[in-house]
């Protein structure tokens, strides 16, 4: 039961942080030309959950946020965009993990990386303009960097937070 | 976190960063002369220009900024701007499809496009 409330309390609370992480985000302006497009700030919780509690506390905290976000600052593009970018991403990362071969920041940058790419193939199936492919090699190379900076900080946490349940 | 997986770590971003790569070969070979510059204004289309007339706009975007585009030759740039950067002005002209320029601080955004924003190109 105590392990419980605390495995609830855990994903409230991850789910607020990267809440915010994406809040935060939307007031970074971001060069891209496809509205919506997200570089992926909240993914620091996602990697963190992936590497403490595994896929089964990450993806609900990834999808729950990914909904609530989109009802309280976003439209209809910018779901579609986040739920790929997010699932994608999440699929992505749990296959990075499973290979036991990357620490958190080849998991990250794996997932920030997938993370851009579904966000940009959503948009190229939304808007038929294939000329969005043309952003894919600048969101690659960005998803790298913030993918390694998600994944420092992430590991920061991992070694940081410790659990006593 | 170890050496090892440190090491398998850099590979995998090697090989992403090759991946982008390839991607934008292929899309700067695959890309081909523009029939429209499109003036988006917070990802919000304002104004499309043929890039077959030569023309100089100035475009407003709200609390006295303004950017002028000039269409010449085929070619889309920015002559002047009161943004504090000023990097809009200096980038090149552009004719392909696909490429952009960018005021980040106006949050202007000027793309070339095929025919109606639908790339003919199969
Ligand atoms: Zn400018």
């Amino acid at each position: 039961m105590k392990a419980k409330t605390h495995t609830i309390t855990l994903l409230g609370v991850s789910t607020a942080a990267a809440m915010v992480l994406a809040y935060v985000e939307t007031l970074i302006p971001v060069p891209f030309a496809v509205p919506g497009v997200k570089i992926g700030l909240a993914n620091t919780v996602a990697v963190f959950l992936l590497v403490k509690r595994g896929w089964k506390a990450a993806l609900p905290v990834s999808i729950v946020r990914v909904l609530l976000s989109s009802l309280m600052f976003g439209n209809f593009a910018s779901f579609a965009y986040s739920v790929s970018g997010a699932l994608l991403s999440m699929l992505a990362m749990i296959a990075a993990m499973k290979t036991g071969k990357l620490s958190e920041i080849g998991v990250s940058v794996i997932g920030a990386v997938f993370h851009n790419a579904g966000q940009i193939i959503m948009a190229i199936a939304l808007t038929g303009t294939k000329e969005i492919a043309f952003w894919l090699p600048p969101l690659i190379i960005s998803g790298i960097v913030t993918g390694i900076a998600v994944g420092t900080v992430a590991v920061l946490l991992v070694k940081k937070i410790d659990f006593k349940q | 976190m170890n050496r090892r997986t440190l090491k398998n770590d850099v590979i995998v971003i090697a090989a992403i960063a090759v991946v982008a790569a390839v991607i934008w070969c292929v899309v700067k070979l695959s890309s081909k002369a523009g029939e429209f510059a499109v003036v988006e204004l917070n990802g919000v289309e304002t104004a499309r220009y043929s890039l077959n007339e030569d023309i100089r706009a100035e475009i407003a975007c709200g609390d006295g900024c303004v950017n002028t585009l000039v269409i010449r030759n085929g070619e889309a740039y920015i002559e002047s701007a009161n943004c504090p950067d000023k990097l809009c002005v200096k980038q090149h002209g552009i004719r392909m499809t696909g490429e952009t320029i960018i005021c980040l601080p106006h949050r202007l955004i000027v793309r070339i496009i095929g025919e109606y924003g639908v790339d003919a190109t199969v």
